[in-house]
């Protein structure tokens, strides 16, 4: 006898993200799952947006790591509520952790919460977390050939971060190309030059995000 | 990626579906899955036997129906297959498309007894 399915294999990763989304809904706080090769530059970026947006809102970080809690210190001395999520091994972060991790957060006090993924472009694309927003990072010296060898991360990002855009000098880095091939494969997504160091498009990424969360939690 | 858990993903549909249905053995289990999913087939049939042995899945065979990356090119307004390999539209070498399908991973229907 033949039994027709159509079950989602990955039904287990949906469903816990969609309880995450509606928690995180009631409460209004917006969550940003900021993803990137190890040494792009997401704890940099991260620092960068805190002092950005805590000028406005409340801000806290998850910080995930497969082992250790360095970049926890880094953002905990900048005063910033911070819980570190060490993935022991795992590759990517999934629903469930972060389930299990805003119970050590006063979500009623929380506006924006960053979650800062493992390094690898591979794998936390295919994990959805009940984010508000999906940031890609690729920083200038990891080369322009990215979007092209890992489309996926590439084509379910909201917003795409050129990192480090003030060493471009050094590096035969062609940013249209890389701009071409990946609003190919993701004609909504948002490319902005950032970095730390100089002001590239750092006006308009904040801009673009605090719009953002300007339309969620009307303030 | 992440082969192993999915397989145990599949082995807890398969045995949801068999014993709601009082099924006492699964016989073979169609999967769907697209070129663009990042999953390898081959892997998968090869974990399903090793998690799936003392289960009502056990011996089941995995029939994988691969479903490859269709793209609408918004350029020259055609149809066409990708290879994850070569983004470009294979016809006017374009890049503003949209995915219709090829990432797809689903359990599609089971054979069961």
């Amino acid at each position: 006898m033949e039994i027709k399915v159509v079950k989602q294999i990955m039904e287990w990763n949906e469903d816990c993200s969609n309880e995450v989304k509606r928690e995180l809904d009631e409460k209004k706080v917006f969550m940003i799952n900021i993803m990137g090769s190890p040494g792009a530059g997401k704890t940099s970026v991260i620092v960068e947006l805190i002092k950005e947006l805590s000028k406005d809102y409340k801000v806290a970080v998850i910080e995930g790591d497969i082992t250790g809690q360095i970049d926890a210190e880094k953002i905990s001395e900048m005063g910033i509520p911070v819980v570190q999520l060490n993935t022991d091994g795992a590759c990517h972060i999934e629903a469930m952790s972060i389930k299990n991790i805003l119970a050590y957060f006063n979500l009623n006090d929380i506006d924006v919460l960053l979650i800062e993924n493992i390094g690898n472009l591979v794998c936390p694309a295919e994990f959805n977390l009940g984010e508000d927003l999906k940031v890609a990072i690729l920083s200038i010296p990891e080369g322009d050939d990215k979007v092209q060898k890992y489309p996926l991360m590439f084509s379910v990002a909201n917003i795409l971060l050129v990192n480090k855009y003030d060493m471009k000098e050094f590096f035969e880095f062609d940013y249209d190309k890389v701009s071409m091939y990946a609003k190919g494969l993701n004609p909504n997504l948002e490319i902005y030059r950032f970095s730390s160091k100089k002001e590239y498009d750092n006006k308009e990424l904040f801009a673009s995000l605090r719009r953002k969360i300007k339309d969620k939690l009307n303030k | 990626m992440h082969e192993l858990a999915i397989t145990e993903g599949i082995i807890k549909i398969a045995k949801e579906v068999a014993e709601k249905n009082n099924a006492n053995k699964v016989l073979s289990i169609k999967i769907k899955c697209g070129d663009f999913s990042g999953v390898i087939p081959s892997l998968i049939q090869e974990y399903f036997d090793i998690v799936s042995r003392g289960t009502i899945a056990e011996g089941a065979k995995l029939i994988i129906d691969r479903v490859p990356i269709k793209i609408s090119c918004s350029e020259c307004n055609n149809e066409s297959e990708i290879k994850r390999s070569d983004i470009r539209c294979p016809i006017c070498g374009g890049y503003q498309y949209k995915i219709i399908s090829g990432k797809e991973f689903y359990v599609e229907a089971l054979e069961v007894e």
